[in-house]
């Protein structure tokens, strides 16, 4: 089943009741904000797992450390569970510096992310079972 | 790449972005709005608020924030005293003050914040006055606020807050110059009725040539408009077609009501009247150039053999030439006590007549096209409406001005027409 993002400017896929987001080169205050509301998006349509891959980020910005905190703040108040995934090191030592990632749980790889989500109760069982990988947008 | 380089560059980066969204002054809301989410970010601070401080009402309105239950646009109260305080706190400010000065506004709000709510309260200050305050929730990290980044965060509420006076000053500035533009407005509305009281008091003392001054000033501001001269220059040839006369005031009124032609010695007394209006003029700050010239060489001539100053051509400022020909064209067209109004045939016969000697080619080239053009249809009607009061089937005269184009140089726009 697919969901194609309403912005055609961010990758987004679905991967049973989760959702990978695909963070662009530099996480800005542009790019943030389109991250922030595909995953205001994806909660509202009951997504309860977001996965937010930085594999193509080179640089975070302050704006979009701030948005970044919003989209923390939005996952836990839906319950949702929100994974940052290949994140590189610049990135990572960012967020462990700024403490984002006491709020988050960190993959090094997709696959990986995929199976915090498998292993996290707020995933119905099954899910991914299903083996439902369809393409949200560009990918 | 040690937490501490890591933590300066992170700032850097910040402070760099913050500049470049202080300079948006085209969007207020947004620069505010980017400028908060970038002091967040610089700390990882999960939730706040930035409120502008009214020094008029002693209130402070929730501008920008994030995570807080006021909404943007709410109001609350501070006390005079407890502004000044922050006002003198500033910007530098250590973290146990910060912390105590949000407790104390908590305090004071319990509607409006809740418990730890706020962790820290940063005054925005620009030359000793209070412009806001930031307020801050907790880090990401859990962690508590440490002197580092109280003046990492300092740093940036310093630069917010130059943005808010900034936009207020902005608005200042664009306020008084609206206002200015009011009173300019005003004066110019008083000026132009002011001209127009006199222009009636002229004609009132002529009582043969009642409306002329008007009438010319009329004719004047067409004629100029003909000649693609800019709206404020237009309106300044209408005044001074209004004022050309106003030396009159100071002629014999038994010369000027006389229902002789002027004797020479009456005829002296008159052609006082050009150099008498400019001197009346002069002492006046005219809100448009040369009105005191245009009264004063209004009866000189292209050939030199007009007065006061047997001016030609070229020296003769043009708006004077234009308004030598309205005054010629209102008083042939106009009945006077020693004759009756000539028919336009008659006038314009004088014109081409007069072209170049008494009058400029390019001005009464002008006044033709004017004229064909309202005859045609193609201008809005202002010479015709004056003239219909005294002259039938005014229409007669198109080949006339046509013929007159083509004698002027101008074969193309009378063909044209």
């Amino acid at each position: 089943m697919s969901d194609l993002s309403q912005d055609s400017s961010i990758e987004a896929r679905r991967v049973g009741d989760a959702a990978i987001i695909y963070a662009s080169d530099y996480l800005n205050k542009l790019s943030g904000e389109r991250i922030e509301r595909e995953c205001k998006r994806q909660l509202e349509s009951g997504r309860r797992a977001l996965i937010i891959n930085f594999r193509d980020t080179e640089l975070v910005n302050s704006i979009g450390v701030s948005i970044l905190v919003g989209v923390i703040d939005a996952a836990e108040q839906n319950t949702a569970q929100l994974i940052f995934s290949e994140m590189n090191n610049h990135t990572a030592e960012l967020f462990q510096m700024l403490g984002l990632t006491r709020h988050v749980s960190l993959a090094a790889s997709e696959a990986e992310a995929l199976s915090l989500v498998s292993a996290s109760p707020t995933v119905s069982e099954g899910l991914l079972e299903c083996g439902d990988q369809s393409p949200l947008s560009k990918r | 790449m040690e937490t501490n380089n890591q933590r300066l560059l992170h700032t850097f980066a910040a402070l760099a972005d913050l500049g470049e969204q202080i300079a948006n002054t085209a969007d207020f809301e947004e620069m505010l709005r980017s400028s908060f989410h970038l002091l967040l970010g610089s700390v990882a601070i999960r939730r706040g608020a930035v409120a502008q401080y009214d020094r008029q009402r002693d209130t402070l309105r929730i501008v920008s924030s994030r995570g807080l239950e006021p909404a943007p646009d709410t109001d609350f109260s501070i006390t005079r005293d407890h502004a000044q305080a922050l006002a003198i706190l500033g910007s530098s400010l250590t973290v146990s003050e910060a912390t105590s000065e949000a407790t104390r506004l908590m305090t004071e709000h319990p509607e409006m914040f809740t418990a730890s709510e706020i962790q820290i309260l940063l005054p925005l200050v620009v030359h000793d006055r209070l412009i806001g305050v930031v307020l801050l929730g907790e880090k990401a990290s859990g962690e508590k606020f440490s002197d580092e980044d109280l003046a990492t965060l300092s740093a940036l509420a310093r630069h917010i807050a130059v943005g808010i006076n900034s936009h207020h000053l902005l608005g200042e500035v664009k306020r008084k110059a609206e206002e200015n533009q009011r009173l300019y407005e005003g004066l110019r509305k008083i000026y132009r009725e002011t001209v127009h009281a006199f222009a009636a008091a002229i004609d009132i003392k002529d009582r043969y040539t009642q409306g002329h001054s008007v009438r010319v000033g009329k004719y004047s501001e067409v004629i100029a408009r003909e000649m693609g001269w800019s709206d404020d220059e237009v309106e300044g040839i209408t005044i001074a077609g209004y004022l050309h006369d106003i030396g009159k005031l100071i002629v014999d009124l038994s010369v000027i009501n006389s229902p002789e032609r002027f004797s020479a010695k009456d005829s002296k007394e008159m052609s006082r009247h050009p150099s008498a209006g400019y001197e009346i003029l002069s002492p006046i700050s005219h809100p448009y150039a040369d009105i005191p010239l245009m009264a004063r060489y209004h009866h000189e001539r292209m050939d030199g053999n007009g007065y006061p100053d047997g001016l030609k051509g070229d020296e003769i400022p043009t708006g004077a030439r234009i308004v030598t020909l309205a005054d010629s064209f209102d008083a042939m067209t106009t009945d006077r006590p020693y004759r009756k109004k000539l028919p336009l045939e008659d006038v314009l016969v004088d014109f081409r007549a007069n072209t170049g000697t008494q009058f400029d080619p390019q001005v009464v080239s002008a006044f033709c096209r004017a004229f064909l053009n309202e005859l045609e249809g193609k201008r809005e009607r202002r010479l015709l409406n004056l003239l219909n009061r005294n002259y039938d089937n005014v229409e007669r005269v198109s080949p006339m001005l046509t013929q007159m184009l083509v004698d002027l140089g101008e074969p193309a726009l009378a063909t044209a027409h």
